[in-house]
């Protein structure tokens, strides 16, 4: 087991390493001059030169990368051209949002989605399979832009139940401690006793992870359906229909866990692209998130934010899918032996 | 007798309670929240380090200049100097200060308060220099207008220039001459744009990236102290959300609606909406330098066979006006005399054959490939130019590269007709005349994007950047207009309308073309 773990881990850096290398080619090689696109109409040939010879982009390229690498290797990111502030540290102001909502929607995804793909797998071509299944086309098809505004229209401005963006109720001048609001929610609970934070902080983070879980949740009540049809066929589970074991029993206990393994690979693979920011979702519900910042500095040709952005993003998601392969082994242990 | 003074008395007595709660009354306009929905977040809060409106609607409200602009208009008023003089030369002008007023954080203003927030932008020397960049004060040109800022004594300052230019005094009332508590930005150093101190009506409270910054009431403000308690600026950055954050009421006033959303906003009997011309240009520029653009004919064949307000029909929607003269409408010195040149194919045509094209010409026209305030949508508007044109016989083929190329492209005059556009800096007509249109400007990298030499317009608008009173410098502009509208070197399009709605709850707020966002007269009815 340690071996297989460390082995995986040992991959972790020959694909790191790639990743680091095709985003600094990727930007060196893309169009537009950053200093150009920075200074827009007002840019003259000095203003261009000196901010040039700033970012570092008249010295020959392959100095250039080797600059990077060594910054890189210290996580060292530089500073973003447009703000000035380290890139480090506008990840660490963005990342908690964007962590907070894609957990919250990847659970909600997976409860529902595991849920809606066992219904719909034992009652195979009843109303409800069809009903489910529906949803879920309906659910993948959907444009993210266009449910997030209806959800404001119908919950926010029309019924008034739920904040129409942000992740707090801005007329509580609350400071942040840790960025994760619904962590702040529960220190204020303790420190004060008052929930409003805590309340507040959930009730915003509800349209946003509705809609940002769409996506994923019909991907998995599909896949658990198709997975489930398939183990419900073997013959194993006749053996346990046969024993006399309660219906509950055989697809919870041999069916649904036999069926979980290519759902927890999705799930692991939606999770890393929520975690990569849902620029959209963000976007409508002023989420203040990494994906709509990245997108800006990807716009305006911030290199040292695009490449810290990306680098930390693909981090994470290596590490995600680490982590699935880990439960793979948790879940089967026939992958351990192999 | 005895009675009716006492009479007297009661009645005087009443009367004086009656003002004193009238008094109250006016008093009525003090408290509040006030929360503005905006599209995107500062990139830093030090004025001097920015150049985007985001950043300035902050400085807007936290800090002061000597001189300021006058809420909603281009002109200059005094500010934290009380006044100021200029030498014969028009090379040295003194500023005196005011007295008794103090930073956010309990520092004193005065002269020391000044050179540090100028000095730090251009003496290499200075400490605080290396913080940089200090990118308005290169984009206005700023090492080629100042000498020096020099303390005369705690309240006098003197700024020698090393020419004569009037626009200067503009220039300092814009957000990047902005003055800093220098004790502040001292302790803070490089991080100083992460936090603002400064003495205006409005002190910074906290900062969350991406999503709000809080302002809250100065109480010892010099001037007229602000109604409202507290000012929160919230990013919501898609406009129809933004748009139903305001009709629910969770944002008082918001920025930059949609086009689509304008038609609801009014028909809404909460709210309403604030409107005004932007301090921009959108245009079409002929490249003199290419033939047949250096044939004055064919430049106002072009205008005659561009119909305007198809274009801004079809782009703008309700968020542009027509444009005649290369100054907008709000800036001081628009010449409202210009006769617009009509739509008229059939004069158009006409005047090509005089030209010698009776058979038309095939040239190129430029389109930018991003949006801006003054063009949303350019190579829409290059479209329906395209068909214009054809009717007159022009064929004209559309071209188009990445923006920073594009720049290039331009500023190398390897286009024939290009769209592009200004938004104005400093509410002064020298921004938009000489910085477009002299001939300075048609030395490459040029900004004189129709490549016009004409003499005549350049000496008018050199002595009005040399001269200080604004009446003579009135006349010089307008006079250039006439000569511009002749010579037509551009098809000016449109000017953008900035478009600000808000519950009706909002009283006072002023659009100001130099897009600032202030808020000190604002007041919440309640």
């Amino acid at each position: 087991m340690y071996r297989f773990i460390l082995k995986r881990l040992g991959l972790l850096i020959p694909t790191l390493f790639g990743v680091i290398t095709l985003v600094f080619f990727m930007l060196a090689l893309s169009p537009g001059e950053p200093a150009r696109v920075i200074l827009g109409e007002r840019a003259n040939k000095e203003a261009v030169e000196k901010m040039n010879a700033e970012l570092g982009l008249d010295k020959p390229m392959h100095i250039q990368y080797v600059i990077y690498l060594k910054k890189v290797v210290q996580l060292d990111f530089g500073k973003s051209i447009k703000t000035g502030q380290n890139v480090i540290d506008e990840i660490k102001a963005r990342f908690p949002a964007t962590i907070e909502l894609a957990i919250f929607s990847m659970i909600l995804a997976s409860v529902l989605g595991i849920f809606v793909g066992v219904i719909s797998a034992t009652k195979r071509y009843s109303f409800w399979d069809y009903a489910s299944m529906f949803g879920a086309l309906f659910g993948v098809s959907m444009p993210v832009f266009w449910l997030g505004l209806v959800l404001i229209i119908i919950f926010s401005v029309n019924l008034n139940l739920l904040p129409t963006g942000g992740r707090m109720d801005i007329r509580y001048y609350f400071t942040p401690i840790t960025n994760f609001y619904i962590l702040d929610g529960i220190i204020h609970i303790f420190k004060t006793g008052d929930p409003k934070v805590l309340g507040s902080a959930l009730t915003h983070l509800i349209l946003p992870a509705v809609t940002l879980a769409t996506i994923p949740l019909a991907i998995i009540a599909r896949i658990t359906r198709s997975s489930m049809l398939e183990v419900l066929k073997q013959d194993y589970i006749k053996t346990a229909r046969a024993t006399g074991m309660s219906e509950r029993k055989v697809v919870f206990k041999y069916a649904l866990r036999n069926a979980l393994l290519p759902v927890i690979t999705v799930i692991g693979l939606q999770f890393g692209m929520l975690l990569a920011g849902a620029i959209l979702t963000e976007t409508i519900f002023a989420w203040p998130g990494i994906g709509k910042w990245l997108y800006h500095a990807i716009e305006s040709r911030d290199f040292p934010a695009v490449q810290g952005g990306i680098i930390v993003i693909s981090t994470c998601f290596v590490i995600i899918n680490l982590f699935v392969d880990l439960l793979y082994s948790v879940i089967n242990p026939k992958i351990r032996t192999e | 007798m005895k009675r009716i003074s006492l009479l007297l008395v009661l009645l005087l007595a009443s009367l004086m309670v009656f003002s004193l709660t009238s008094c109250g009354k006016s008093g009525d306009k003090a408290g509040g929240v006030l929360v503005f929905g905006r599209s995107g977040d500062a990139s830093g809060l030090d004025p001097a380090r920015e150049t985007d409106g985001e950043s300035f609607y902050i400085a807007d409200n936290v800090y002061d200049n000597l001189v300021s602009f006058i809420n909603g208009t281009t002109d200059i008023e005094p500010g934290l100097a009380e006044k100021w003089d200029v030498a014969a030369s028009g090379l040295e002008f003194t500023f005196y200060l005011r007295k008794g007023v103090k930073f956010h954080d309990g520092t004193d203003f005065n002269a020391d308060a000044v050179v540090y927030s100028l000095a730090r932008q251009f003496k290499k020397d200075h400490p605080a220099y290396k913080y940089g960049p200090w990118k308005y004060w290169s984009a206005m040109g700023m090492d080629d207008i100042i000498k020096d800022v020099v303390k005369v004594d705690d309240y006098k300052v003197k700024i020698l220039l090393k020419k004569k230019e009037a626009p200067f005094l503009a220039n300092l009332a814009m957000q990047f001459a902005a003055i800093v508590s220098p004790t502040a930005a001292e302790k803070e150093k490089e991080n100083f744009k992460s936090t603002a101190c400064g003495t205006g009506p409005f002190k910074f409270v906290q900062w969350i990236k991406d999503d709000s910054i809080i302002l809250e009431r100065n109480d010892n403000y010099w001037g007229r102290k602000a109604y409202i308690d507290r000012l929160i600026l919230k990013v919501i950055p898609e406009p129809t959300a933004r748009y139903l954050a305001l009709k629910k009421g969770e944002v008082d006033i918001i920025d930059f609606p949609s086009p689509e959303d304008i038609e609801n906003i009014k028909a809404d009997s909460k709210l309403k909406i604030v409107e005004q011309p932007g301090l921009n240009v959108g245009y079409m520029a002929m490249n003199q330098s290419r033939k047949p653009f250096d044939n004055k004919l064919v430049r106002q064949a072009v205008n005659h066979a561009i119909n305007k307000a198809d274009i801004i029909k079809a782009v703008y929607g309700n968020l542009g006006v027509p444009a005649k003269n290369p100054l907008p409408p709000t800036m001081w010195s628009y010449n409202d005399a210009v006769q617009e040149y009509k739509y008229d194919p059939k004069l158009a045509k006409e005047l090509l054959k005089k030209a010698g094209l009776e058979n038309g010409f095939e040239t190129t026209l430029w389109a930018m490939p991003v949006s801006r305030p003054y063009n949303p949508n350019a190579k829409k508007v290059a479209e329906i130019m395209q068909s214009q044109l054809k009717e007159v016989g022009i064929k004209a083929n559309i071209v188009s590269y990445e923006w920073g190329t594009y720049l290039d492209k331009l500023d190398n005059l390897q286009h024939d007709m290009c769209l592009i556009g200004w938004t104005g800096d400093n509410g002064d007509p020298d921004n938009f005349l000489y910085v477009l249109l002299s001939i300075q400007s048609t030395i490459k990298p040029a900004q004189n994007y129709a490549f016009w030499k004409n003499e005549k317009f350049n000496s008018l608008i050199t002595q009005a950047k040399e001269t200080v009173d604004k009446d003579k410098r009135i006349k010089l502009y307008k006079e250039a207009q006439v000569i511009f509208h002749e010579e037509a070197p551009w098809v000016p399009l449109a000017h953008s309308v900035v478009v600000e709605p808000m519950k009706k709850t909002v009283m006072d707020f002023k659009l100001s073309p130099m897009s600032k966002r202030e808020f000190r007269d604002v007041w919440i009815q309640k």
